[in-house]
C-alpha cells in the first residue's frame, strides 16, 4: 500500500508552494471589484452576427467608453461590458449605437448604485465568517465521540482556507490577465467550494473514525494511511463527476456564471487535494507533535500550533 | 424481505411516473398543469429595487408608509399589462418591483418610482446667485411648505382658449390659506414647480416657471406640459402619490430573447453533463453504475417535480445549482459502491456486500452532506439580504433541495434495485458488480 504518511512533507511542500504563489499573486495583482462591490453598470451583449472582441473594444472607445472593461464569455460567446454608472438614457443610447454598428443584439443590463456596495461587502464577509465558524463547530460536533474532536474541526478549517486561498489566488491571476472581477457569483462559488471542501474532508475523517473503532493496530499514522488509501478512488471519482458538470456549465453556458464555474473547478481540485493530503496528514502531525520541522517550511501553521 | 423490496420498488415506480407527469411538458405539466417558474434572467424583463427615503417619516410609522408605497406602485404597474408583476418589500426600507417578460420604455419605467409630489418654490438671490427655495406660508403659527399634498384629488387636464394643455388643480382648505399668503407675497414674480430637486419641464424641455398674475386662493393651473405628461401627472396626483421619495438602487434589464438562449444553453450543458456522468458510472462501476444511473435519472425528474410543486423560481444560477447537485448526487453512490467493492474483495456474497456497503457508508453520506446544507442556508440568507442577491438565493435553494433529495434517491433507489440482483444468477459473477476486482492494491 502506498505510504502517504511518510510523504507528508512533500504534500505540505506542494501546498506551501501553491499558497505562496497565490499570496504573491494576490498581493501584486490583487482582485478587481465587480459591480456588486463597487457600483456601476454591466452590460451583457449577445450579437446576432459574429463580432470580434477587438472590434467591439475599438468601437466602444470611439463612442467614448474607452475605459470600459470588455470580456468575451466562454460558452454563449456573449460580451460582458463593465462601465461606470450610466443614466438609463445613456445606456439605451449606447446599446442602440452598438446595434447600428454591429447589427441586432439582445442585451441584459445590471445597474447597481454604489451606495449598496458597502452593505454587500459586509454581508458577504459575515456570510463567509459564519460559514467557516459554523462548519468548524459542526465538524467538531460530528466527531464528538472521538478523542480531541476539536482537532478534526480545526484541520477541516485549515483545508478549507487552503482551498479558498487557492481559488482566490487563481482568480487574481485571471483578473490580472483577463480583467475578471469579483462579483456575487464569485462569492457564491467560494461558499460552494467551502461546502464542497469540507464535504470531502468529512468523508475521509469518517473513514478514519470507522477504521479507528475497528482497528487492532494502535498506530494512528497507519490507520490514517489506510483510510486515505481506501478513500482515494472515491474522492477522485466524486470530484470527477462534479467537475464534468461544472465544466459543461462553463463551456456551454458561460456568461454571468462563468466566474462561478471557474472558482468551483479550481476549488474542487484544490479541495480534493487538501481533503486527502492536508487535513488528515495535519491530524497526524498534531497527534504525534511533529510541529517543529514545519515551522521553517510553512509559516502559516505557526499560529495554529499553539492551540 | 423480497416482497417488501418489491413493494418499495413499486412505490418508487409510482413516484417516478407521477413526477414525470408533473414535469412534462415543462411549460404545463400533465398533472397539476404547472409550468416551471422562470426568473427574470431567463424570461426577460425588468427588476427594479427602490430605496425609500424615510428620513422625514415619524418613528413607528415606517411600515405603514412602505405598505402605502407598495400599494401605489402596484396601481401604477397594473396598466402596463404585465402578467405576473411582483411588488414586494425587501428589508425595512426597500421595494422590489419585478416585471417579467416585458420591455418597457424609459418613460414608463420612470413613472413607476415617481414621487409625484410637486413643490412650489420661489426665486431668491443669495450671495449674488439665483436660487430656488421652497415657498412657505404659516398656518396656526407653523411654517409650512406649499406642495401638491394640499391638492384636492380632482385634478384634470383640459385645453385653454389658445389650445394649450392645462392641468387644473384645486387647493384644499390649508392649501388655500398657504397659496393666498404666498401668491399675494410673490405677485408678479416667478413661481417654480419642482418634483424632487428637478424643475418640472414643459413639452419644449424648458422649466415651467409661471409668473404669478393674480392671487390664487382656490383653483390653479399648470400650463406647458405635453398631453401625455399632463394626463399621467394628473392621474398620479389624484390617486397615486408616493408618500416618500424613492431612489433606484438596482436595475436589472434582460431582453426576453437573451433569456431564452440561456434556457437552451443550460439545458444542453445539463444533458451533456448527465450523459457523461452516466457513461462514467456505467463503465467504471458496471451493474451498480447502471443502477446508479437509473437512480440519477429518477433523481433529476423528482427534483424538477419538486421545483414545480413548491414553486421554485429558476434562475441561471439556480440551474447551476441543480446541475452541480447532479454531479454531487452520485457521490453517495460512489461511497456505497467503494464500500461494496471492499466487501466483495474480502470474499463476501453480493447480498452481504450490499448490506454492509449501505450500512457503513451512511454516516459519511449524512455527515458530509450536512456541511453542504450549512453553506446552502447561508447562501439563501445572503441572497435575501443583498440588493442583487436573487441569483445567490436561487443557487442556494436548488442546491439544498438537490442534495436533500439525492440522499434519498442514492440510497433508497439504488438499494432497492441492487437487491433485485441478490440471489439471481448474475450475483454469482461478482466482477459485474465491482471494478478491478482481484487487484488488492489501489
Amino acid at each position: 500500500m502506498f505510504d502517504f504518511v511518510n510523504k507528508k512533507i512533500r504534500f505540505f511542500a506542494i501546498s506551501g508552494v501553491l499558497i505562496l504563489i497565490c499570496i504573491i499573486s494576490l498581493s501584486s495583482l490583487g482582485l478587481k471589484a465587480g459591480i456588486e462591490f463597487s457600483g456601476g453598470l454591466q452590460l451583457t451583449l449577445s450579437f446576432n452576427e459574429d463580432v470580434e472582441l477587438g472590434e467591439l473594444k475599438r468601437e466602444l472607445d470611439n463612442l467614448g467608453y474607452g475605459n470600459a472593461i470588455v470580456q468575451q464569455a466562454l460558452g454563449s460567446g456573449d460580451f460582458l461590458v463593465r462601465t461606470f454608472e450610466l443614466s438609463t438614457s445613456e445606456e439605451v443610447q449606447l446599446v442602440n449605437e452598438l446595434a447600428v454598428i454591429f447589427g441586432p443584439l439582445d442585451s441584459r443590463s445590471d445597474d447597481i448604485s454604489p451606495i449598496t456596495a458597502r452593505e454587500t461587502t459586509n454581508i458577504t464577509t459575515i456570510a463567509i465568517a459564519i460559514a467557516a465558524v459554523g462548519i468548524m463547530l459542526y465538524v467538531t460536533w460530528a466527531f464528538r465521540r472521538m478523542p480531541k474532536p476539536f482537532r478534526y474541526g480545526t484541520c477541516a478549517i485549515i483545508a478549507l482556507l487552503h482551498d479558498a486561498l487557492i481559488a482566490l489566488g487563481v482568480f487574481s491571476i485571471l483578473s490580472g490577465i483577463l480583467d475578471w472581477e469579483i462579483n456575487l457569483m464569485f462569492i457564491t462559488g467560494i461558499l460552494a467550494v467551502i461546502g464542497y471542501s469540507v464535504n470531502n474532508t468529512v468523508v475521509i475523517f469518517d473513514r478514519i473514525r470507522d477504521n479507528l473503532s475497528r482497528s487492532e493496530d494502535d498506530d494512528f499514522g497507519v490507520v490514517v494511511n489506510n483510510s486515505l488509501a481506501e478513500s482515494l478512488t472515491r474522492s477522485i471519482n466524486t470530484s470527477l463527476t462534479t467537475i464534468i458538470v461544472v465544466l459543461a456549465l462553463l463551456l456551454f453556458v458561460g456568461s454571468t456564471i462563468q466566474n462561478f464555474a471557474v472558482v468551483l473547478i479550481t476549488g474542487i481540485i484544490a479541495g480534493t487535494f487538501s481533503s486527502l493530503f492536508i487535513a488528515p496528514l495535519l491530524l497526524i502531525v498534531w497527534e504525534n507533535r511533529e510541529w517543529p520541522p514545519f515551522f521553517r517550511w510553512l509559516p502559516f501553521l505557526k499560529s495554529n500550533s499553539r492551540k | 424481505m423480497n416482497a417488501r423490496n418489491l413493494l418499495v420498488l413499486l412505490t418508487l415506480v409510482i413516484i417516478f411516473i407521477l413526477s414525470l407527469l408533473i414535469v412534462l411538458p415543462i411549460d404545463k405539466g400533465m398533472l397539476f398543469g404547472r409550468g416551471m417558474l422562470l426568473g427574470l434572467d431567463l424570461q426577460g424583463g425588468i427588476r427594479l429595487v427602490y430605496q425609500a427615503d424615510l428620513s422625514s417619516v415619524e418613528a413607528g410609522r415606517e411600515d405603514e408608509i412602505i405598505d402605502g408605497v407598495v400599494a401605489v406602485i402596484a396601481n401604477r404597474v397594473n396598466p402596463l399589462g404585465v402578467t405576473e408583476p411582483i411588488i414586494s418589500k425587501q428589508g425595512d426600507d426597500r421595494i422590489v418591483v419585478e416585471l417579467p417578460g416585458i420591455d418597457i420604455t424609459d418613460v414608463q419605467k420612470e413613472r413607476i418610482g415617481r414621487t409625484a409630489l410637486l413643490e412650489f418654490r420661489e426665486l431668491v438671490i443669495e450671495d449674488g446667485e439665483e436660487k430656488w427655495i421652497a415657498a412657505t406660508g404659516t398656518i396656526d403659527g407653523e411654517e409650512r411648505v406649499l406642495n401638491s399634498s394640499y391638492f384636492k384629488e380632482n385634478t384634470y387636464v383640459t385645453r385653454d382658449n389658445f389650445g394649450k394643455i392645462e392641468l387644473i388643480f384645486e387647493w384644499d382648505e390649508e392649501g388655500s390659506q398657504l397659496s393666498e399668503q404666498i401668491t399675494s407675497r410673490l405677485l408678479g414674480q416667478p413661481l417654480g414647480i419642482f418634483e424632487g430637486d428637478e424643475s418640472l419641464k414643459g413639452e419644449d424641455g424648458q422649466p415651467i416657471t409661471p409668473i404669478i398674475q393674480a392671487i390664487i386662493t382656490n383653483i390653479g393651473s399648470i400650463t406647458g406640459l405635453s398631453v401625455n405628461e399632463a394626463t399621467e401627472l394628473s392621474k398620479q396626483l389624484n390617486a397615486g402619490r408616493l408618500p416618500v421619495p424613492l431612489e433606484v438602487i438596482y436595475e436589472e434589464n434582460v431582453s426576453p430573447a437573451l433569456g431564452a438562449d440561456f434556457i437552451e444553453l443550460s439545458a444542453k450543458a445539463g444533458i451533456i453533463g448527465i450523459v457523461l456522468i452516466l457513461l462514467f458510472m456505467i463503465l467504471y462501476y458496471r451493474i451498480p453504475g447502471l443502477v446508479a444511473s437509473l437512480a440519477l435519472v429518477f433523481y433529476g425528474v423528482v427534483v424538477l417535480a419538486i421545483f414545480k410543486l413548491i414553486s421554485v423560481t429558476l434562475t441561471l444560477a439556480g440551474i447551476g445549482g441543480f446541475v452541480l447537485s447532479i454531479g454531487m448526487a452520485v457521490d453517495a453512490n460512489v461511497l456505497i459502491f467503494e464500500r461494496m467493492k471492499e466487501e466483495l474483495q474480502a470474499g463476501r456474497t453480493l447480498g452481504a456486500a450490499v448490506k454492509a456497503g449501505f450500512g457503513r457508508a451512511w454516516t459519511a453520506i449524512r455527515d458530509s452532506n450536512i456541511t453542504t446544507f450549512i453553506v446552502c442556508i447561508i447562501l439563501i440568507w445572503v441572497g435575501s439580504q443583498i440588493v442583487a442577491g436573487a441569483p445567490v438565493q436561487g443557487f442556494g435553494l436548488t442546491l439544498l433541495i438537490g442534495v436533500a433529495v439525492s440522499m434519498f434517491t442514492a440510497i433508497i433507489v439504488t438499494r432497492t434495485l441492487l437487491r433485485l440482483f441478490v440471489g439471481s444468477n448474475l450475483a454469482k459473477r461478482t466482477s459485474l458488480f465491482s471494478p478491478y476486482l482481484g487487484k488488492k492494491d489501489v
